[in-house]
């Protein structure tokens, strides 16, 4: 498709990142309801606690340096403190938020061929919940000491530990009234405000991920948040629900927890699939293979993922049957994934390939989320888990999923969309350079966790056997590659944002309704006319039928 | 389909029907249901002073899915809505059901 003609001034001159309101400075920014800005502010917060969450990562790798206990640069208490803060900033407040706030917030209206999203204020709202429960998250850690109980708040002892975990579930509390909100928006966004001729299956897949994603979020969060509330309960009262000492079911607890926990996984990685499907069709110039195929795996993927929580606690306690449904349960999943990456794969045949940065991480993500979704099958099936269950090993898979998979999506994506957001390319050499180090600091990280794990190595364990010590001091040394890695990516992406050069609407040749605006986009409406739909999203007329 | 155009009709569509069927119900339909929710709040009381066993669960979610759809029905207006919320209200209670099901199987597996 051919750049729109508009002058690369004018849409600067006329576009969100200008103040055209009677507010200025950062005020024009936090009490702007244009999803535009509300999806900025939230990027601009949540890579804040990325790179608190990275130093913290760095720092439990350097503990790593002597087998220990002696010569070890923290105590076996502050080791506890540091994954607990490591788990709580990197899930609640960076990967669960993650893609939707951010990059959804500012394109699910402009795919669809909205205006903003159903409910623009309750979008601000949404921000100022995440941002007061970040707040209230990290007074909490500096007020009676840090916390040593896991990002999984396990019962018996988060109720037994002096240290504050009644003040730090509360800010998870209110940033799950966030995810809600967010997930409800888009829900409404999606059904009502769809352009003329856009029926359901002429939407974007990001935008159907998006709208599994929403589902999990409406309907799953309130389970976290009954579960943390019944915490305080406990904690200050002594009820005895989960206390086993009063008679309470701690399994219950892992139960209520994981309800929430495990969706909350394809919270994670239902978005970056969905960006997956735009980056691979855009850049191989064909329509998607299996359009319907891959929407419905979506809703698959966000239903039976309701249903598999059970995985994670084969080894606490719970029935045999039990571990036998949820273990079937689990490998069903596979199936709406498996079908994602065959399509992924089948739109690439004979596609004309173009291998810009946002195609190869995609390519990274593709070999990384194998690796992870492998690796998880031995932990779904209740023999080996029993053998792998609080190693190294869940740490490498959740690593390869999560980061690998949801993260290296979500830098894709910044790489696919950051010329739209700012009208500015970044370096192309630079950004390749930067994924492959990053690729390569990222298997020396956590490959060797696999292999540890396997081996016996216990996570959260601040001191190791000595037999440990070569894969370790890999690892180690891995952590410091991958940061090198993203220190080049970031420093590329700021500079490509303030002295890029400047670009049509249209440089990756893009077929969705964003590609057809200005670059950036124009205040606060986004379309002149809202268009009218005529194609399937993924029309690229210049692409022979292959038979 | 829906539109932005027809958006603006859409809203005001179920406006105008909100406010049409929401006269039938009356004041005194309301009071009904207050009432009848305190009664099966002293209900839910007095039966967690009977010993019933393996069927405790099963009572207690009983009276709580009657309240529940008490409150949906009439104070949220939900029977009168479109066909659409009611399937996202099923969606919702589908899930929950099955959440229930599975965490009060391991339970039961578990004796």
């Amino acid at each position: 498709m051919a750049d729109v003609a508009i002058p690369p001034n004018e849409a600067f001159a006329n576009s969100y990142l200008k103040n055209h309101g009677k507010r200025k400075g950062i005020l024009a920014w936090i009490l702007s309801t244009d999803h535009k800005r509300i999806g900025i502010l939230y990027m601009v917060s949540l890579f804040t606690f990325f790179t608190v969450g990275v130093i913290l990562g760095v720092l439990m790798r350097l503990e790593m340096l002597v087998p220990g206990p002696a010569g070890k640069l923290f105590t076996a208490q502050e080791y506890n403190a540091l994954f607990t803060l490591h788990g709580v900033i990197m899930i609640f407040l960076f990967v669960i938020p993650g893609i939707p706030a951010t990059l959804g917030n500012f394109f699910l209206p402009i795919q669809i061929g909205a205006k903003d999203v159903a409910f623009p204020r309750l979008n601000l709202l949404s921000w100022y919940l995440y941002v007061t429960g970040s707040i209230i998250i990290i007074v909490s850690l500096f007020h009676n000491g840090l916390p040593d109980t896991g990002w999984t708040f396990y019962i018996p002892y988060s109720i037994r530990t002096g240290t504050d975990v009644t003040m730090a579930v509360f800010g998870v509390f209110i940033l799950g009234f966030s995810s809600i909100l967010t997930g409800l928006n888009f829900i409404t966004t999606i059904h009502r405000l769809r352009a003329p001729g856009m029926g359901w299956f002429k939407m974007p897949l990001f935008v159907w991920a998006l709208y599994a994603t929403a589902w999990v979020q409406v309907i799953a969060t309130p389970v976290l948040a009954i579960t943390l509330l019944l915490i305080m309960v406990e904690r200050i009262f002594s009820v005895g629900i989960f206390d086993p000492a009063k008679g309470g079911d701690p399994v219950l607890y892992q139960h209520l927890f994981w309800i929430y926990s495990h969706p909350a996984v394809y919270i994670m990685i239902l978005p970056p699939m969905g960006v997956v499907s735009e980056i691979i069709t855009t850049f191989s110039r064909r329509t998607v293979f299996g359009y319907k195929a891959i929407a419905i795996s979506s809703l698959a993927i966000a239903f039976i993922g309701y249903l598999v929580w059970g995985h994670h606690m084969f080894v606490a306690g719970m029935s045999t049957t039990a571990q036998f449904v949820f273990s079937f349960l689990t490998f069903l999943v596979a199936v709406p994934s498996g079908i994602k990456v065959f399509n992924w794969v089948a739109t690439m045949y004979k596609g004309s390939i173009d291998l810009k940065p946002p195609f190869l991480f995609v390519m990274a993500f593709i070999f990384l989320f194998c690796i992870g979704g492998l690796t998880g099958l031995l932990l779904g099936s209740v023999a080996t888990d029993a053998q792998l269950h609080a190693t190294y090993f869940v740490v490498g898979h959740f690593h390869y999923i999560i980061f690998g998979g949801g993260v290296f999506i979500f830098f894709g994506a910044l790489h696919y969309w950051l010329p739209k957001m700012f009208g500015r390319m970044y370096s192309i050499k630079a950004a390749n350079w930067a994924l492959a180090i990053m690729f390569v600091g990222f298997n020396m990280l956590y490959f060797p966790m696999l292999v540890m794990g396997a081996e016996g190595m216990p996570r959260r364990y601040f001191a190791y056997l000595p037999k440990f010590e070569t894969w370790q001091h890999i690892s180690m040394v891995g952590s410091w590659v991958l940061v090198i890695g993203l220190i080049i990516m970031f420093a590329n992406l700021l500079h490509g944002i303030f002295k890029g050069k400047v670009v049509g609407s249209n440089p990756w040749g893009g077929t969705t309704l964003e590609w057809t605006i200005a670059s950036p986009p124009p205040p606060p409406e986004n379309f002149e006319e809202i268009p009218v739909i005529v194609h399937e999203p993924y029309y690229h007329p210049e692409a022979i039928e292959v038979k | 389909m829906e539109s932005q155009e027809t958006n603006v009709q859409t809203y005001s569509h179920d406006h105008a029907a909100e406010s049409k069927h929401a006269e039938p119900i009356g004041y005194g339909t309301y009071i009904l249901v207050w009432l009848a929710l305190i009664a099966l709040t002293a209900l839910t009381a007095v039966v967690s002073g009977v010993n019933l066993a393996a069927f405790t669960v099963v009572v207690a979610l009983v009276i709580a899915l009657t309240k529940a759809s008490l409150v949906v029905n009439i104070f949220m207006h939900i029977k009168f809505e479109d066909f659409i919320f009611k399937i996202f209200l099923s969606i919702a209670g589908f899930t929950l059901i099955v959440i229930f099901t599975l965490t009060f199987a391991d339970v039961y597996f578990r004796r």
